[in-house]
């Protein structure tokens, strides 16, 4: 009896060593090849970092599901947006001829795109759905520029790992990975239905990223900063999201 | 059923007989199965003459123990994170979308933590989403992986061959109909059940292993862009994701039936001696003079 508790004793030692040591392993892995989302830290850490990383692994170039012309929601659904601040109103009363988009960060051309000459890049529509954190959803069409295309513009660093995207609106910023960034179906978006992008779906420009949650498709975007590390901008959480207790990653 | 449990369960271990007094005197007319409480002042060990023992046994094996405990926990938080989320939008569709300018299939008349959903009520309750879908994916996670472990443990070993798989002469309609008519007359499970599960919870067990369980994971992943972006079908066979959040909810309905009346039930059928046998594995299994 002794002896077979010792044993076990030993056997159940041993896998909790293997156990610990194996996940250490993986742990270093993780962060070696960008598996690790800046909102690892904290007491939901592990089902983020979980998520992250095994959608990160099976879904690096999947597209998002693209629907027909007739499954198109008849009404868009514009989510509530807080009363729009005054540098907002200023550039809606000018037709938003004076919105621009600066680029900078880790590139080796920082530039400022107003929105003619975004709009005179090759243009591409998608037709995918919105899906709210909320529940709801709707389907439309965007039409927008690839990211890639101005990122390539621009030339990002070969260290670049996040590109930062803010809204206009303060305190309205997300950020994503490379991977979405240079993801085909991920937009400056400027149109929809084949007409402008109304203001309450973000108009005159919002990044559309189709993959994950609407709450990352932020609007009213006026300027990129490509990065190699989250830790310099706000809580160093990766966006404003995961600051008010959201995910960072929003792929689910 | 009779006793043939003991030679179908050849993987209980019949070990660690301790010695229990049991006075036949306090059998008389108690109902099968009782054991005489401690304190019971009628039986009182006056005499230790004739002792049949009381046989403590194993009766689930640890990893059930510690996988069932950590899958209680995860339900529990998954349920109230769930509950949280649909407080944000407490309307239900059908198909591909939905939001609050499409017709929803029904709602849920409670107030809501969003104040574009027209609910009727005249406030708006406060946002939990954040704290409510980080534990419900983590928990999801959690129990995922347990739940992996448990089954795959559950095939190598024949748990579900062995525990689970209901006898095919017990699989009749009449030895179904016996065991709900017992069920229905509030009759306390014999002494094998202690040890057993009778056809009755071996349908009801597999069902929500089998069924219920994989329907929940699935219906929730259908719902995650990144994952049906790689493994579309998992919404395209539902018919959309709305329909899959829909699902979602009646699927998690039916596993909260299930967590009452198994509760309801280990409480009728002794709360303490089940509660023991999940919690430390040990069962009692009364012998009685004359078996």
């Amino acid at each position: 009896m002794s002896n077979l508790s010792r044993r076990k004793l030993i056997y159940t030692g041993l896998a909790a060593a293997a156990g610990v040591s194996g996940l250490s392993v993986a742990a270093s892995l993780a962060h070696k090849c960008g598996l690790v989302p800046p909102d690892h830290g904290g007491l939901y850490g592990l089902g983020e970092t979980l998520t992250y990383a095994s959608q990160r692994l099976l879904t690096r170039h999947s597209f998002a599901r693209e629907f027909s012309r007739s499954q198109i929601s008849e009404r868009p659904m514009a989510n509530e947006i807080a009363p729009l601040s005054e540098p907002f109103k200023r550039l809606q009363a000018g037709g938003f001829a004076d919105w621009r988009l600066t680029v900078d960060g880790m590139v080796d051309r920082p530039a400022s795109f107003s929105l003619d000459q975004l709009k005179s890049y090759p243009s591409r529509s998608q037709i995918t759905e919105l899906s709210c954190e909320e529940g709801w959803t709707y389907i439309a069409e965007w039409i927008g520029v690839p990211l890639s295309h101005v990122l390539n513009l621009v030339g990002t660093h070969p260290q670049a790992r996040y590109v930062v995207y803010f809204s206009i609106e303060p305190y309205w910023w997300e950020s994503i990975d490379m991977a979405d960034a240079m993801h085909p179906q991920t937009f400056l978006t400027y149109g929809m239905n084949g007409d402008v992008l109304p203001v309450g779906n973000g108009g005159p420009l919002r990044l559309r990223l189709p993959r994950q949650l609407g709450y990352k498709s932020v609007k009213f975007i006026t300027h990129l900063t490509v990065t190699d590390s989250m830790k310099k901008f706000g809580k160093g959480l990766g966006s404003a999201s995961p600051e008010g207790g959201y995910a960072w990653y929003a792929g689910i | 059923m009779g006793h043939a449990w003991a030679a179908a369960r050849p993987d209980i271990p019949l070990a660690r007989a301790h010695a229990a007094v049991k006075i036949p005197g306090c059998q008389m007319g108690a109902p099968s199965g009782t054991i005489p409480r401690v304190g019971d002042t009628a039986c009182i060990p006056s005499a230790v003459s004739a002792v049949p023992a009381t046989t403590v046994t194993s009766r689930h094996s640890a990893l059930v123990r510690v996988t069932h405990w950590i899958t209680t926990l995860c339900f529990f938080a998954l349920l109230v994170t769930g509950a949280e989320i649909v407080i944000s939008h407490p309307r239900f569709y059908w198909g591909e979308t939905g939001n609050v300018l499409t017709t929803p299939l029904f709602k849920i008349p409670i107030p809501s933590s969003r104040s574009l959903v027209p609910t009727g009520y005249g406030y708006v309750l406060p946002d939990q989403n954040g704290w409510s879908r980080a534990l419900h994916f983590q928990s999801a996670w959690i129990v995922v992986l347990t739940g992996s472990l448990y089954v795959i443990w559950g095939l190598v070993t024949g748990h579900f061959r062995k525990g689970l798989l209901p006898a095919k002469s017990d699989l009749s309609w009449r030895g179904i109909s016996s065991v709900i008519a017992n069920h229905l007359r509030f009759i306390r499970p014999s002494e094998g059940d202690a040890w057993s599960y009778n056809v009755l919870q071996r349908l009801t067990y597999l069902f929500v292993i089998f069924v219920l369980f994989p329907l929940v994971i699935w219906t929730g992943l259908a719902m995650s862009p990144a994952f049906v972006s790689a493994f579309p079908a998992t919404v395209t066979l539902l018919g959309g994701r709305q329909t899959a959040r829909t699902l979602h909810f009646f699927i998690t309905l039916a596993l909260t039936l299930f967590l009452l009346v198994h509760v309801a039930l280990v409480a009728l059928a002794g709360f303490r001696s089940r509660m023991r046998a999940m919690v430390t594995g040990q069962a009692d299994h009364t012998r009685r003079a004359h078996e």
